[in-house]
C-alpha cells in the first residue's frame, strides 16, 4: 500500500523535522515522512486493523473463491461530511457494499482512499475514520489496503473517501438492466428520498427540524435473503444520486423498455415529504443511500417482496410499477388518476423562491 | 399529510371537476396569475379535467422569469468581485444573463450562494465582516416582507457589508397590463393565492370593476385550482365580475396588516421593467429613505454593466403574457431545453417553458398530456 509507513511503527516514534500543528491536519501529514506514519498509524490504521491492512504491505492478496469477482468504486464528496443518521465514513462503506451487492454479488474486501484538505480538524477525521471502521467491522467486510494523500488548503473541501470493493456472484446469476423485460415487476425495499432530505436538512440556511435522518445502510444482507426467496431477479439497482427518478428513467433507457410508476405506491414518509413540499423538491429525485429496486418476473413479485419485508432493511417494500414493451420511457400515473412522463431534472433539485 | 392530502383527494377533485364541466355553457379563457399554478396544473394534468369549454392561459407569476435581463447581469457582475459573496434563493442560479449564469459565476471562483430567507444572508454579513454580502432580492409581494425583514435587521443592526439587489415586482400591474392589450383572450384570472394572503384583495377590486373580469384569489394545491376555476366560471355565466377569495384559509381581505407595514417602511413603488414585457407604471419596489443606503445598484453603482438586448430567438414575453403557449415556440425543447435554456421560464420552477417541458416533453412520443380519466 502506499501509506509509505514501511516500518511503520518505528517511523512513527521519530520526532518529526517540520513543524506539526497539533490538532490539524497539516501537509507534513502528506509528506511521506514521519507526520505521515503517525497519521496513518493512529487515525486510520487504528480503526481499520485487521489481518491483511496489518501486514503493511503496498497491496493484498484475496482468496476469493469460486463464482464471478464483482468490483465496483465510488467516491463520496458529501458537504457537510457529518448528516444526521450518517457521515461520510459509514456512507462510503455502504455506497460501495450497496453498489457490490446491486451486482449480486457478496462484499469480500474494501479498499480506503483518503484526501485530506490541509486544515481539517484531526478530531474530524478520527471520528468519519472510526465510523468508516464500524461500518465496515459491521458489514463484516475488510479495509485491506488503502491510501492517504493531503492537499492544499483550499484545493480540497474537508475530507474525500474513495472506496473500492471487490465481491464475488456465484456463477450463472446474472443481474442488470440488460434483463429488464415487459411483464416484469419493479418493487421498492423502502421509503424514499431520506438522504437527500437529510443532507439539505443541515446545509447552511436551510435549518430544517424533525425526524430527518439519512436511510444510509448497507443492503447485502437484504439482497441474499432476496436471492434465497427468489429464483429470478432480473434487475436490482440502489437509487443514490438523482433518486428513484433518475434510476428509473436509466434502467428504461437501458433495457428499451417503458416503466410506468404508480406515484401513490411510492412510500414517502411524512417528515421526508413536509420537508419536499417546503422546498419544492420532487422526492423522486433526492437520493437513497439504504433502498434499492428490484425487478422480477411477476410470478415471483409476491415471493420477492415477502422475502424484502421480512428484513428490517426492507421495512416498507411495496410495488411500485411494472415494465411494459416501449421505447426506453418512464410514465408516471398520478394519485388523481393521470399519467405523465418523468423527465429528468437537468442538475442537482435547487430549492425555489417561493 | 394535513393540508396537503385533503386537497389532494381523487373523489373531490373529480366532483369539482364534474361540476366544472356541468356549469360552463360555452367556451371561456382564464388566466391563473402564478407559476406555482401552472406547475401544478400541469403536475397533476388538472387542464384535461376541466372540458372543451374551459381554457387555462398561463400569466406573469413567474419571479425569476420577469427578472430584468440587466438585474441578472449586474448579479453576475458582482458574483465575480473578490470582495463580494452573492446570495441568493436557488433558481436564480439557472437563470440565462448575457453571460453565462450564477453557476457559471460560482465556477470562475465567484463566491455565489444559496440561501433560503433573506435573513440568513443579512446574517451572514455579520458573520462575514471581511465581504461585501450582497442578496439578489426577486419576487413578488410574496418574498418582499422577507426582504424588508432583512433590510431591517441589517439597519438595526448597523452592518456595513450587507445590500440588497432588489428587482421587487408587484402583481396588479401585470394584470391591468394584460387587460390593456387589445388582443387579450382572458376573461377571468385566478390571482396567486400567496401574493393575497401579503396584500390582500382591495387593489383587484378596480381591476375587476374597469375591465369586467373575475377575479378569484386561488391557492396552489389542485383541490384550489379547480374551486378557483369553478368560482370564476360561476361569475362569468353569471354575467359578474367581482373579486372574491377561494385560498380563505390564508387570505384576508386586507392581507397581513405587519407585512405591509412592514413593506411601506421600507420599500416605495416605482416603474420597473420586466423581462419580456417591458416597463411596467408602478409594478416594481425599490428601497427608500434610509434603507437606500442598502442599495447594491448604489453601493456598487461604478461596477455595474448597462443593460443588455435579450436573445432573439426567445419568446418568453409573449408567453408571460398569456399570448404564445410554451410548447407552441418554435425553440421550445429544441434549441430551448433546461439544460441550455433560452430564456428564464425554461429553468424556474415557476416558469411555464419548464412545465411544459417537464410535464409535457414534446418529441416524447407518449399522448400529449394527462390521459383523462
Amino acid at each position: 500500500m502506499s501509506h509509505e509507513t514501511a516500518p511503520g511503527a518505528r517511523l512513527a516514534a521519530l520526532a518529526c523535522p517540520l513543524p506539526v500543528e497539533g490538532d490539524r491536519v497539516t501537509l507534513a501529514h502528506g509528506a511521506g515522512a514521519g507526520a505521515s506514519a503517525r497519521l496513518f498509524e493512529e487515525r486510520v490504521h487504528a480503526h481499520l486493523a485487521n489481518p491483511a491492512l496489518d501486514r503493511r504491505h503496498d497491496g493484498a492478496l484475496l482468496d476469493l473463491g469460486p463464482g464471478r469477482v464483482a468490483i465496483s468504486t465510488d467516491t463520496f464528496v458529501v458537504d457537510p461530511p457529518e448528516f444526521p443518521g450518517g457521515d461520510l465514513g459509514s456512507l462510503a462503506v455502504h455506497g460501495t457494499v450497496n453498489d457490490l451487492a446491486m451486482c449480486g454479488a457478496s462484499p469480500r474486501a474494501l479498499t480506503c482512499g483518503l484526501v485530506l484538505e490541509e486544515g481539517l480538524p484531526l478530531a474530524a477525521l478520527d471520528r468519519i475514520v472510526a465510523s468508516l471502521g464500524r461500518a465496515a467491522r459491521t458489514v463484516g467486510v475488510p479495509v485491506v489496503t488503502g491510501d492517504t494523500k493531503v492537499v492544499e488548503r483550499g484545493k480540497g473541501d474537508g475530507v474525500f473517501i474513495n472506496t473500492t470493493g471487490v465481491g464475488v456472484a456465484p456463477p450463472g446469476r446474472d443481474v442488470g438492466p440488460h434483463r429488464v423485460r415487459p411483464g416484469d415487476v419493479l418493487l421498492l425495499s423502502g421509503p424514499i428520498a431520506e438522504h437527500g432530505v437529510a443532507v439539505l436538512s443541515v446545509r447552511e440556511g436551510i435549518g430544517l427540524e424533525g425526524e430527518l435522518a439519512s436511510d444510509s445502510a448497507p443492503l447485502h444482507e437484504l439482497v441474499s435473503g432476496l436471492f434465497a426467496a427468489v429464483r429470478d431477479v432480473h434487475c436490482l439497482r440502489d437509487p443514490t444520486r438523482g433518486g428513484v427518478g433518475a434510476a428509473v428513467c436509466e434502467i428504461a433507457s437501458t433495457s428499451g423498455t417503458r416503466i410506468v410508476l404508480d406515484e401513490s405506491a411510492i412510500p414517502v414518509r411524512e417528515p421526508v415529504r413536509a420537508a419536499c413540499e417546503l422546498l419544492g423538491l420532487d422526492p423522486l429525485f433526492l437520493a437513497c443511500e439504504g433502498r434499492c429496486l428490484v425487478f422480477v418476473p411477476e410470478a415471483e413479485a409476491e415471493a420477492a417482496l415477502h422475502a424484502l419485508a421480512a428484513r428490517p432493511e426492507g421495512r416498507g417494500a411495496a410495488r411500485v410499477g411494472r415494465v411494459e414493451a416501449g421505447a426506453g420511457r418512464v410514465v408516471l400515473e398520478t394519485a388523481i388518476g393521470g399519467s405523465r412522463v418523468l423527465v429528468l431534472p437537468p442538475g442537482e433539485p435547487l430549492p425555489r423562491i417561493c | 399529510m394535513k393540508w396537503v392530502d385533503e386537497y389532494r383527494d381523487p373523489a373531490a377533485i373529480h366532483h369539482v371537476a364534474a361540476e366544472i364541466r356541468a356549469t360552463a355553457t360555452r367556451p371561456w379563457t382564464l388566466m391563473e396569475v402564478c407559476g406555482g399554478q401552472t406547475h401544478a396544473i400541469l403536475a397533476h394534468g388538472l387542464d384535461a379535467l376541466l372540458g372543451t369549454d374551459v381554457s387555462l392561459l398561463h400569466g406573469p407569476g413567474c419571479p425569476v422569469c420577469v427578472t430584468p435581463l440587466a438585474t441578472l447581469d449586474r448579479a453576475l457582475a458582482l458574483a465575480l468581485r473578490s470582495e463580494v459573496t452573492l446570495c441568493s434563493f436557488g433558481d436564480m442560479l439557472r437563470v440565462p444573463g448575457s453571460a453565462g449564469d450564477l453557476f457559471g459565476a460560482r465556477a470562475r471562483g465567484g463566491d455565489v450562494r444559496i440561501v433560503y430567507s433573506p435573513l440568513d444572508a443579512a446574517r451572514l454579513a455579520e458573520r462575514l465582516p471581511g465581504r461585501q454580502v450582497v442578496f439578489l432580492a426577486v419576487g413578488f409581494e410574496t418574498t418582499a416582507p422577507a426582504v424588508a425583514a432583512a433590510a431591517r435587521f441589517a439597519r438595526q443592526r448597523g452592518l456595513p457589508n450587507f445590500s440588497l439587489l432588489v428587482s421587487h415586482v408587484r402583481v396588479p400591474p401585470a394584470l391591468e397590463a394584460i387587460l390593456s392589450d387589445p388582443e387579450t383572450r382572458v376573461q377571468a384570472f385566478l390571482a396567486a393565492g400567496h401574493v393575497c394572503t401579503v396584500m390582500g384583495t382591495a387593489e383587484y377590486e378596480p381591476i375587476a370593476a374597469r375591465h369586467g373580469v373575475p377575479v378569484v384569489a386561488t391557492g396552489f394545491e389542485p383541490l384550489d385550482i379547480l374551486e378557483g376555476v369553478l368560482r370564476a366560471l360561476r361569475q362569468l355565466e353569471a354575467g359578474e365580475a367581482r373579486v372574491e377569495i377561494q385560498y380563505a384559509r390564508a387570505v384576508r381581505p386586507e392581507g397581513n396588516p405587519h407585512a405591509r407595514a412592514l413593506l411601506a417602511e421600507v420599500f416605495e413603488v416605482v416603474d420597473r421593467p420586466w423581462r419580456g414585457i417591458g416597463t411596467l407604471p408602478r409594478s416594481g419596489l425599490a428601497l427608500h429613505g434610509d434603507y437606500a443606503a442598502l442599495d447594491a445598484e448604489r453601493r456598487f453603482a461604478d461596477a455595474l454593466p448597462a443593460a443588455a438586448a435579450e436573445p432573439a430567438a426567445c419568446r418568453a414575453g409573449e408567453v408571460l403574457r398569456g399570448a404564445l403557449r410554451p410548447d407552441r415556440c418554435p425553440a421550445f425543447g429544441r434549441d430551448c431545453t433546461p439544460e441550455r435554456p433560452l430564456g428564464a421560464p425554461m429553468v424556474s420552477a415557476e416558469g411555464a417553458c419548464a412545465a411544459y417541458f417537464q410535464y409535457r416533453p414534446a418529441a416524447s412520443g407518449e399522448a400529449p398530456g394527462p390521459e383523462a380519466p
